[in-house]
């Protein structure tokens, strides 16, 4: 069986394939982050504050994603890191005077340890019980934040109220269009390096333990740390997002980050495509517009506009708004894999 | 050990010993005992479902594990790779007691092994099922990847080296990219043997390989051991129910039966042996050839 000449010449024309692929990757990235600049000047005040809101919320989602898309461990309390990222980029701002941009390493930090120090138990329960771990950690939070012991650093229910950061080095830009850019580099930054992580050993690592943990583990994977390390690194990703948010609303208090948030993320999560890291995107943006066109709709019944498009999204593209992009990009590049004649079938079966 | 075992023909350490000189003539391969089975017994509740049993498995060895339904072939793989931990006696791997070892080490130990009804990843392409075999070569963590440092680069450079040797070897490279779901049943079969041999074992642990695959694909992969065994210098321990195949490819034979050893030697000779072919036919069959 060792050798059939045809095989091998086959071979030898997938690479050049992928690289036609990947090229075509790249072009599409970058037009897409062209036309997010060009967003900077094209749209202003709400509209550009909505577009802040969508990558703001691309990198929460991205950090949901990565533990339980990739992972495949359920979260349905990733509001709770949200919220601790804006809490803590909020504290140093107003207690420590740090720089609004010096939060976000601060805020990584927190929410990677507080994702660490959680994951060391809840992730040895698994499946639903994590899920309920999670959903506990988001119900307690916000009771947390009001606790009067922490008033002099929380604010309690009143909050704390942020200063909109302006733009640096005599830039000509309004402070709406800088934080719109400093968020885009944020996200970008974010998503590479996601990217990075999910493309190589450590990704692999992850979807192997999703797929089948018994197996992982005989090929070396030390099961309970990889996921409680995955845990951390998807704390840190959605910290990093809510300490933007809090940056971007200028506002945290207790009661913006209720469990709907969390469920919020969730939705952005299936909606958008699981385990897909552009899936992040798009989650983002139905969560952030999808309310708004729901309500142009039916003014009197928004919600359940909202819930039939949802049903609608999750019955038409069940793999989310990526997974059917990814679809559809399959089917017009399947002509030309008949036409380079890569059998499906090589077996002897 | 059994007293049973000493009607073996060819008793343990003299017959490792005898088929390393035969070996030898070839290729040099080391004279010890890569596995060791010392005495392992383990019992669940009630059920004893091993006891006593004892074997060595030699560096460069293809060692066969038969025995009827039951007879504790499954529970003894289960105990070396980690899943069971046996409650008498020890198993030694290359001078290490793995009754101590964390599961997930065993790779790095130099432990592969293949599932008896396919695990592999589903939702993954060929290429990465198989290079999750090579995790445990890799050193770099979390930060190292996400920020793809040159580390990163150089030990992805070598997973995916020894990634295309064996995609052609197993004749995997047309379909390297295709998620492994799609792949029809032996071809499957193939990318685990991949992703277990990528890992560089010194030790293969088989259960059941030729489960659900047609006479030629039996063929095609007893043909397919050896060129591992022989091109990979690893000894392969099979657990079996298809007999023409262990006996084909094995250089010994370990025969249990309600967890105790029965017979070992070579696969004649355990093929010829009276309590085999009473374990298997009955006990008239036995009086018939003694």
């Amino acid at each position: 069986m060792i050798t059939k000449p045809g095989l091998l010449a086959q071979t030898a024309r997938i690479p050049e394939r992928n690289a036609i692929v990947w090229r075509g990757a790249i072009v599409f990235k970058l037009i897409g982050l062209a036309a997010a600049i060009a967003a900077t000047f094209v749209f202003s005040g709400y509209h550009l504050f909505q577009l802040t809101m969508v990558i703001i919320y691309a990198i929460a989602i991205l950090g949901l994603n990565i533990v339980t898309g990739y992972s495949g461990q359920i979260s349905l309390g990733h509001g709770a890191f949200y919220a601790i990222g804006a809490y803590v980029s909020a504290i140093l701002m107003t207690q420590y005077n740090l720089p609004y941009w010096a939060t976000l390493p601060a805020a990584a930090l927190v929410c990677a340890i507080v994702g660490f120090a959680i994951g060391l138990p809840a992730l040895r329960l698994g499946g639903l019980y994590l899920a309920l771990t999670t959903f506990a950690l988001a119900i307690t939070l916000p009771q947390i934040l009001k606790y009067r012991a922490f008033e002099d650093w929380t604010g309690g229910v009143q909050g704390i109220v942020l200063a909109k950061p302006d733009a640096p080095f005599g830039l000509p830009l309004s402070a709406d269009q800088w934080l719109y850019l400093f968020s885009l580099a944020v996200g970008v930054v974010a998503f590479v390096l996601a990217r990075n992580l999910l493309a190589g050993r450590i990704g692999r690592a992850m979807r192997a333990v999703r797929d089948h943990p018994i197996a992982a583990e005989a090929m070396g994977v030390h099961l309970a740390l990889l996921k409680t390390k995955t845990f951390a690194v998807s704390a840190l990703f959605t910290g990093v997002a809510g300490a933007l948010g809090a940056i971007a609303v200028q506002y945290v208090a207790p009661d913006s980050f209720s469990v709907f948030l969390s469920i919020v993320l969730f939705v952005g999560l299936v909606v958008g495509g699981v385990a897909s890291v552009a899936g992040a995107v798009f989650g983002a943006a139905f969560v952030v517009y999808m309310p708004n066109v729901a309500e142009k709709i039916s003014k009197a019944a928004p919600d359940a506009i909202y819930g039939i498009i949802l049903i609608a999204i999750l019955f038409f593209a069940p793999s989310g708004v990526a997974g059917a992009l990814a679809r559809i990009a399959e089917r017009v590049r399947g002509k030309d894999r008949f036409k380079d004649g890569i059998p499906l079938q090589g077996g002897t079966r | 050990m059994p007293a049973r075992a000493d009607q073996t023909p060819k008793h343990r350490g003299a017959g490792c010993r005898q088929r390393l000189l035969f070996f030898a003539a070839g290729r040099a391969f080391r004279m010890s005992a890569l596995l060791e089975i010392r005495n392992v017994g383990i019992r669940f509740g009630g059920i004893v479902a091993l006891s006593g049993v004892s074997f060595e498995v030699c560096a460069g060895e293809i060692c066969g594990l038969i025995g009827p339904n039951g007879s504790g072939k499954t529970t003894l793989f289960n105990c070396i790779s980690g899943i069971y931990r046996p409650s008498k006696g020890d198993i030694v791997f290359n001078g290490q007691n793995l009754c101590t070892i964390a599961r997930h080490r065993l790779a790095a130990l130099g432990i592969g092994r293949t599932f008896q009804n396919l695990a592999l990843f589903r939702t993954m392409s060929v290429s990465e099922n198989i290079l999750v075999g090579a995790h445990h070569f890799g050193r770099t963590g979390f930060i190292a990847n996400a920020l793809c440092l040159p580390r990163v680069r150089r030990e992805e450079d070598d997973a995916q080296r020894r990634l295309v040797e064996l995609l052609e070897l197993l004749e995997l490279a047309a379909v390297a990219a295709e998620p492994v779901a799609n792949l029809p049943f032996a071809m499957q079969k193939r990318v685990e043997l991949a992703r277990a041999v990528i890992g560089g074992p010194k030790l293969l642990l088989m259960d059941e390989p030729a489960g659900g695959l047609n006479h030629s694909e039996v063929d095609v992969l007893a043909e397919l051991i050896r060129t591992l065994r022989d091109r990979f210098q690893m000894s392969i321990l099979l657990v079996e129910h298809h007999m023409n195949l262990v006996m084909r490819i094995s250089d010994r034979v370990v025969a249990l039966e309600f967890g105790m050893k029965i017979a070992e030697g070579s696969p004649q000779a355990v093929q010829n042996h009276p309590e085999v072919i009473r374990a298997y036919l009955g006990g008239r069959a036995h009086a018939a050839v003694a």
